[in-house]
């Protein structure tokens, strides 16, 4: 970078510069240049000392730096609001009365369980450099997590900060999955399901994307280089699929598809749909990992995405049945966010906009047509909208990522490589196909195994009589709402 | 004394108390019911699944009138709640053989 935009200046200024800092071009910012230029300019050759351009330098990253902490920071706390209350409003609304309660629960205690595993072994799974497909354990505790930056992640922020940041995507791909099970799944078997499910699908799986020397990693020296900015195989497809495994292993909610079973509060599932757009700046923005322009980017191309996508869905159903509703224009933004996650860093907005309308109009069909052709029971369309749109949003990736927007990757003399097929590398395409068959098969594999697992301990399904009486006062001993 | 049922829309409800205060009623029983009579319900849709309501929301008036006074809110009723659509409403007139104040035990027409 600091060659590049030294070769961009005029060759007086490039002398001028190299004279005043006695040579030492290397490990220079831009930023420090023009400074420097600046001050040059202005008749200060008085700082032209190799020790105060250190000292300039020292000063710039820190300033550097706290303006990526600061984004990093905040990009963290909108993540965990997607989950709580965001995602626990929107599937909360959804459901009906006598299980409001429970199913908030099922996303609020993902912020506690996972927080305590993260920290104790989840973040070093995850990514301690390991193997190919599993993080190891120098990160055991946090030990060594501190406040000085991984460069492999990271190089402006603390570790701490990358560390909390992954921690609230680790909390949000486990209460997906609820939505698949809701209204029927015992309270201890969903605890240790959710704790077994992070371990051996979540931390091995974000380990093979994001993981130093991880399978799919197209930038830390993956086999399988696979694009995905924000989790679209990580989040999306392994909760989506587990959540449809989940569905067809716990068969159908008492009384389905014969008795009523209406979202019991549109206006909470409304409030919630809302912050989990406003979350999602957090979740792809931010995984830029720093306050750059491709953060800028990724924020650009998440919000057209969830704006097509909306349009999308809502114009598919008031064609097909003539209204167009609130639930169809909230599930359609969600499924516009869902796919634009894996390629919210490396699409320009044009694109963006294509892949939400191509998402909001495909998860319709998934969980109206599909859903009724095949029976499942996937109570708040978790596969519908996760599993489908980030497997759409996965390989359309390979089709519109750009060096344009993401230069990250470099080839062998060093310039940005071509990313997808709009850069003419087709075969990106094929590459997103794996990393997504890799998901596909990690998702389901390891769900039916740890649901058995579960059943045979604990028991998965509440008694009959709970599931009538509702999950509220079966499990909790609350009620939602007391009207006197 | 006449007891008063009039089930009503719930959008016509404001109109109908203000009719009946307008004519001198100066005591109700109001209550949210639901129900159904030649107002077929309507299909409300959810991610693709349709779900038939046919118990729709409605008011119930109740009043206990002296006879004398009776007419003039039932016509008070019917102008206000009508709107001329199916789900109107209906209005149920009874006889009402005693009638008791708690506070002090006055009956009948003194006790209204």
């Amino acid at each position: 970078m600091t060659t590049e935009t030294l070769s961009d200046c005029p060759m007086s200024m490039r002398r001028l510069f190299s004279a005043l800092s006695g040579g030492r071009l290397a490990g220079v910012s831009s930023r420090n240049f023009l400074k420097f230029a600046m001050l040059a300019v202005l008749g200060l050759p008085v700082l032209a000392h190799a020790t105060d351009l250190e000292s300039v330098n020292a000063a710039t990253q820190a300033a550097q730096s706290a303006g990526d902490n600061a984004w990093m920071l905040t990009s963290a706390a909108l993540v965990l609001m997607m989950t709580g209350p965001g995602l626990a409003l929107f599937y909360g609304g959804l459901v009906r009365k006598k299980n409001v309660l429970a199913t908030m629960m099922q996303s609020f205690i993902m912020m506690a369980v996972i927080t305590v595993l993260w920290g104790l072994v989840g973040y070093s799974l995850a990514f301690g450099e390991g193997n190919s497909f599993i993080g190891d354990l120098r990160y055991l505790f946090l030990s060594g997590v501190g406040s000085a930056p991984n460069a492999d992640y990271a190089g402006t922020i603390p570790q701490q900060t990358f560390m909390i940041y992954q921690l609230m995507f680790a909390i949000i791909t486990p209460a997906l999955i609820t939505g698949a099970f809701a209204e029927r799944m015992k309270f201890s078997a969903m605890l240790l399901f959710m704790v077994l499910w992070s371990l051996f699908i979540y931390f091995p799986m974000a380990h093979m994307v994001w993981g130093k020397g991880g399978l799919l990693n197209a930038f830390l020296g993956g086999k399988v280089p696979c694009f995905d900015f924000a989790g679209g195989t990580v989040v999306h497809i392994t909760s989506g699929v587990s959540a449809l495994v989940c569905a067809l292993y716990l068969g159908k909610r008492v009384g389905h598809p014969s008795i009523d079973m209406k979202p019991h509060s549109m206006v909470l599932s409304f409030i919630g749909a809302c912050l989990l757009w406003v979350g999602w700046f957090g979740f792809n923005a931010g995984s830029a990992l720093g306050s750059s322009a491709l953060a800028t980017s990724a924020f650009v191309a998440t919000h057209f995405a969830a704006a097509t996508a909306t349009l999308g869905w809502v114009l598919a159903e008031w064609i097909k049945h003539g209204k167009p509703s609130i639930l169809g224009g909230i599930s359609g933004a969600v499924a516009g966010l869902v796919a634009i996650t894996p390629a919210a860093g490396f699409v320009k907005p044009m694109p963006a906009m294509l892949i939400g309308l191509l998402a909001g109009v495909f998860c319709f069909f998934m969980v109206t047509a599909v859903k009724q052709k095949f029976g499942y029971d996937d109570s708040l369309d978790a596969f519908g909208v996760h599993g489908a749109g980030g497997t759409l949003g996965a390989i359309l990736t390979g089709v519109f990522a750009t060096n344009l927007v993401n230069n990250g990757l470099k080839d062998a003399s060093g310039n940005p490589a071509p990313l997808g097929w709009v850069d003419g590398h087709f075969g990106q395409v094929f590459n997103q196909l794996l990393g997504v068959a890799i998901a596909w098969v990690l998702a389901i594999v390891g769900s039916l195994a740890l649901l058995k697992i579960c059943d045979m301990v604990l028991g998965l399904r509440v008694s009959e009589e709970e599931e009538v009486e509702g999950l509220d006062i079966s499990l909790h001993g609350e009620e939602g709402y007391i009207m006197e | 004394m006449i007891k008063v049922e009039a089930i009503v829309r719930p959008s016509q409800l404001e109109a109908v108390k203000t009719a009946l205060i307008d004519v001198g009623v100066d005591g109700m029983t109001i209550s949210d019911v639901r129900g159904h009579g030649r107002q077929k319900g309507h299909t409300e849709v959810y991610r693709g699944r349709e779900y038939t309501v046919d118990l729709l929301p409605k008011n119930k008036i109740e009043l206990v009138l002296r006879d004398d006074q009776v007419e003039e809110a039932v016509n008070a009723i019917l102008k206000a709640a009508a709107t001329g659509k199916i789900g109107d409403g209906k209005i149920f007139l009874s006889k009402v053989d005693d009638a008791i104040r708690i506070r002090n035990q006055e009956r009948g027409v003194a006790a209204l």
